[in-house]
């Protein structure tokens, strides 16, 4: 219960930031009714945080740049010895997906299943490697603005708390070789990613179902926009959450 | 577990470490505080990356990889000294120490992005790495004190230093 003025004044950037424990957060709250100085500081690191975020200082790879690394990067890999047990188990590998691809996907039309099976991949990483989101918030107000400068497309973010589908957060990821947005909402435990992209057709369609490998995955287009749902929810449920983001 | 082969590191390296491309010449680029030491140090960092690839058993991509731009980026520092102590910003002579967050001045809310960086840039490296990695990339404190190898503790007074600091270049520059 004695936090010094000093200690204090650090502390309330970690209070901003949403990185003090809940008793510590208490503390603070409960000081700052009762001091205006702190109260003013807190709004002054508020103050800076959003003079320095509101125009997307950070830089951006140049083309050059991404050209040249991964030119480096082949011409490594090329160089590196490769190990002949390793090559025949690969061959051997390639061999037998190639197989089963071709026996299960013949009649589908392959990008789209690529892609799906890339959204089932981000799905099953975001929940294995503790990093579900980057912007922790169910309130759409801070979740849209986090995308700002990162991603040179708007996707809209609205929070479904009223009809059971809770805005958790949301975060970058890579779908096809191109960023994309990923808003992660909440069904009962069962999160749900929610993946948008600027497609490369204007022609709008309503939610279809892909079933693969026990996920379901909606699939949309809307406004110019891309949309994947993936979750491990019932179909129904998922068809649910489809229709009212895409309504 | 079996060595993986390199056309699978390649794939796979392209596909965890590569989208972390703009957050890494981003951090290059306030630390080496120029285009082409900053090209050149994610080059390098890139290749070193690749290379230790198959040493990398986190789940943190981005945190593991930006540690790496990080410490090349020190180390170019390190190696072309001359340039560092012309423009850092001298909390003596500004008596920043001192001076609490509420300067008195209010900060002017459009700041313009040139005027933002050029204000980033005039802080110690390790001010601008702080700066950088949580409010341009969004770090925790714990990914901050994992990519710069020091103490949670450490990054918080970081922190708040720089952001004291922050808040006195930006307000003379709209003083002036």
């Amino acid at each position: 219960m004695s936090i010094d003025h000093s200690q204090m004044q650090e502390l309330l950037h970690a209070y901003v930031d949403g990185e003090v424990d809940l008793v510590t957060g208490r503390e603070i709250e409960q000081h700052l009714r009762s001091c205006e100085g702190c109260r003013r500081t807190e709004q002054q690191i508020r103050a800076l945080r959003e003079a320095l975020t509101s125009n997307a200082p950070a830089y951006r790879a140049p083309a050059r740049l991404r050209r040249n690394v991964r030119a480096d990067l082949r011409r490594e890999a090329k160089e590196s010895r490769v190990s002949w047990p390793g090559l025949v188990f690969a061959a051997g590998a390639v061999c037998a997906v190639l197989f089963f691809a071709a026996a299960l996907f013949q009649n589908t039309r392959a990008p789209r299943n690529s892609i799906a099976d890339q959204v089932i991949g981000n799905h099953v990483r975001s929940l294995l490697a503790t990093h579900l989101v980057d912007v922790a918030s169910s309130d759409q107000h801070t979740v849209k603005p986090w995308f700002d400068g990162k991603i040179d497309f708007a996707p809209s973010v609205r929070d479904l708390s009223s009809d059971g589908f809770p805005l958790a957060g949301g975060r970058l990821d890579y779908l096809d070789g191109k960023t994309v947005v990923a808003l992660v909402y909440q069904r009962n435990k069962h999160p749900i990613n929610l993946f948008i992209s600027p497609a490369s057709t204007n022609r709008d369609t309503t939610p279809a179902l892909i079933a693969r490998r026990g996920y379901s995955l909606f699939h949309w287009t809307y406004a110019e926009m891309d949309y994947w749902a993936v979750s491990d929810l019932n179909q129904t449920e998922l068809r649910q959450f489809a229709d009212l983001i895409a309504r | 577990m079996f060595r993986l082969t390199e056309p699978t590191r390649l794939t796979e390296f392209e596909r965890q470490v590569l989208p972390h491309l703009d957050a890494a010449y981003s951090l290059a680029r306030f630390l080496m505080r120029n285009d082409q030491d900053a090209e050149d140090v994610v080059q390098e960092a890139s290749l070193r990356a690749f290379r230790f690839f198959e040493s990398f058993r986190g789940e943190n991509s981005r945190a593991w990889f930006l540690s790496i731009v990080r410490n090349t980026s020190f180390t170019a520092l390190k190696r072309n000294r001359t340039d560092e102590a012309n423009v850092v910003f001298d909390e003596e002579l500004h008596g920043a120490q001192s001076s609490p967050m509420d300067a008195g001045v209010a900060l002017d809310l459009a700041q313009d992005r040139q005027t933002v960086r050029a204000a980033i840039e005039q802080l110690s490296p390790e001010f601008r790495e702080a700066i950088t990695l949580r409010e341009l990339e969004g770090c925790s404190y714990k990914e901050i004190a994992d990519i710069s190898g020091v103490p949670i503790g450490t990054i918080m007074s970081r922190l708040a230093r720089a952001r004291r600091q922050l808040q006195m270049i930006l307000s003379k520059t709209y003083t002036k």
